[in-house]
């Protein structure tokens, strides 16, 4: 049934996307000709590089309805959301130690709250609805007088859920807390407005919108104080210190720039073959579940569950078919258990094994959707003809 | 992160099925830790005469299933039940650490096999090891 083809078909843009060639393009002057230090301002390397910086930084502002000197570059998203909770967690020692967040958030925010629970700080994990929604409600009724901070996430990795995040700031702001929202998933993907949003500190990553890895950005709005996360020289106004890493900024900046200018033709594309993978998935593939919203969903994103089979075997055949995907499955991930995510949208232990997420981007065509519509059945069904938990199934049927 | 043989059982599994009329049938795992195996087998003379299997599990558990049952293939009862994990994970070139959890249930289950054999002929065996919990992961998630 396999075909061996060649294919080449990367559905893992939720994971990381491919950088593009203008942005390397951008990036590649400032490597070897460009490569002065952003702060050594006596000579024109210098200088340029410092413009190239100062002008990145503008870019991300305007994307964002930010003022540059609220932008502040980082070395990845994850970083950005170390800095934002331990940073504002620590500069409000005195007025309280409690945080709310979310049970579906990135390791990058859930694992930095665990380790502020062993600094003595007390976090408080909401649950979400089935469809992966944190309620604003929730998040008002678990606020107290100790609470400093509340974050939680613009866009799920894993099942797309957009969060109610202007709902959920205002009630922030009504009890005077800051309010910090992991966008890594949403920039560049959807309408990210910084003052509309509400929002007081806001991460990205610039290998979300076809931008490098290893950098990021934290917004942190003109007046909140926040502790250094990196301690040392000058850089970021002080705040975050380490030599720019200039090129990945510039790359940052023009992926930003591109995916912005790009945003409305790239939302419709992503919607289209969104909705053509998942019509075709539900047409063709029984005992299929899909995992996160059908509306309020972020464009890129699809995750389903396929019941009696697990998802690592589903990720090493589409592997073998040139199809690139991921899975929530506890095998796929090299951990203990399936995904945190599909655990708390009430998924059983074996429906969350076989999952499988295929996000698309802006580069995906119609006939990588219709390729995969083709390969994926033939796949399941071959699980499911190995699997004990479908011969139930498949013998009463007969 | 898999090596060839490995890659070669789980693209082309051996020994994939039911058999009907089988007498001896085990059944091993959970899903809840990701992993079940059942296995067939039609035993004559305690020689195993055919064996098949079926896996709900992920690369490593697929590959193991169809490698163990090639590796009990024709021999008897008593060959069978000497046959361990770590016999399997070598005739497979080795597993990643992470999942030589996953490996344990091709030996689990087909010592299952052999008991509902025995049990079938009226003998009286050990205990059956069942899922084990070899992984942990039950006991983890018992939260
Ligand atoms: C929601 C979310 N937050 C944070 C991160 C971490 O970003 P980075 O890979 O730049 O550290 C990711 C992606 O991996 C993500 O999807
Ligand atoms: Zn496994």
């Amino acid at each position: 049934m396999i075909d061996f083809m060649e294919h080449n078909i990367y559905l893992d843009n939720n994971a990381t996307t491919r950088l593009s060639e203008e942005v390397l393009e951008a990036m590649l002057p400032y490597f070897c000709n460009n490569y002065g230090n952003a702060s050594s301002r006596f000579y024109k390397i210098g200088r340029d590089a410092q413009d190239a910086v100062a002008e990145a930084r503008s870019k991300v502002a305007s994307c964002l309805g930010a003022k540059p000197n609220e932008i502040y570059f980082t070395g990845s998203g994850c970083e950005a959301d170390n800095w934002a909770l331990k940073g504002i967690a620590f500069a409000n020692k005195g007025k309280g130690n409690h945080i709310i967040t979310s049970s579906i958030e990135h390791h990058a925010v859930l694992n930095t709250c665990k380790w502020l629970e062993k600094q003595g700080f007390d976090v408080t994990y909401l649950p979400v609805d089935s469809e992966g929604r944190v309620s604003p409600e929730s998040v008002e009724s678990a606020i107290n007088e100790n609470t400093v901070l509340i974050s939680i996430m613009t866009v799920n990795n894993e099942i797309g859920t957009i969060q109610p995040i202007k709902e959920i700031s205002e009630i922030a702001k009504s009890h005077k807390i800051l309010f910090h929202t992991d966008a890594v998933q949403a920039v560049g993907h959807m309408p990210v407005n910084v003052s509309e949003l509400g929002v007081d500190l806001l991460s990205l990553s610039g290998h979300k919108f076809h931008g490098p890895k290893g950098v990021g950005a934290l917004y942190i709005r003109n007046g909140v104080k926040i502790d250094n996360l990196i301690h040392g020289g000058g850089q970021e106004r002080g705040k975050r210190a380490a030599t720019e890493n200039v090129a990945y900024i510039v790359g940052l900046a023009k992926a930003l720039e591109i995916a912005c200018r790009d945003l409305d033709k790239n939302t419709k594309w992503c919607s289209r073959l969104q909705k053509k993978l998942i019509d075709g998935i539900e047409e063709r593939i029984p005992y299929c579940i899909l995992n996160g919203p059908r509306e309020n969903r972020s464009s890129s994103n699809v995750n389903f569950s396929f019941r009696y089979i697990e998802g690592e075997s589903i990720l090493m055949l589409l592997d073998m078919n040139g199809i690139a995907a991921s899975s929530g499955s506890a095998c796929a991930s090299g951990s203990l258990d399936p995904s945190h995510v599909l655990l708390a949208i009430g998924l059983p232990h074996e429906i969350a094994h076989g999952s499988l997420r295929l996000s698309v981007s802006n580069e995906t065509t119609e006939e990588d959707i219709d390729y995969v519509l083709e390969v994926l059945p033939q796949i399941v069904q071959r699980l499911r003809d190995m699997s004990p938990l479908y011969e139930k199934i498949a013998h009463g049927k007969e | 992160m898999y090596s060839e043989k490995v890659m070669d059982h789980f693209a082309n599994p051996r020994n994939v099925g039911e058999i009907e009329g089988a007498n001896a049938v085990g059944e091993v795992g959970n899903a809840k830790c990701g992993d079940i195996m059942k296995i067939y087998m039609d035993i004559e003379d305690d020689i195993i005469k055919d064996v098949k299997f079926k896996t709900f599990g992920c690369g490593a558990a697929i590959a193991t299933s169809s490698m163990a049952t090639e590796m009990v293939k024709g021999k008897t009862v008593k060959e069978a039940l000497e046959l361990t994990n770590k016999a399997v994970m070598e005739a497979l070139d080795g597993l990643p650490p992470e999942k030589i959890h996953c490996s344990v249930l091709a030996e689990e289950a087909i010592r299952s096999a052999i008991e509902d054999y025995n049990k079938r002929k009226g003998i009286e065996s050990e205990d059956s090891s069942g899922c084990g919990f070899c992984c942990k992961k039950c006991y983890k998630n018992e939260d």
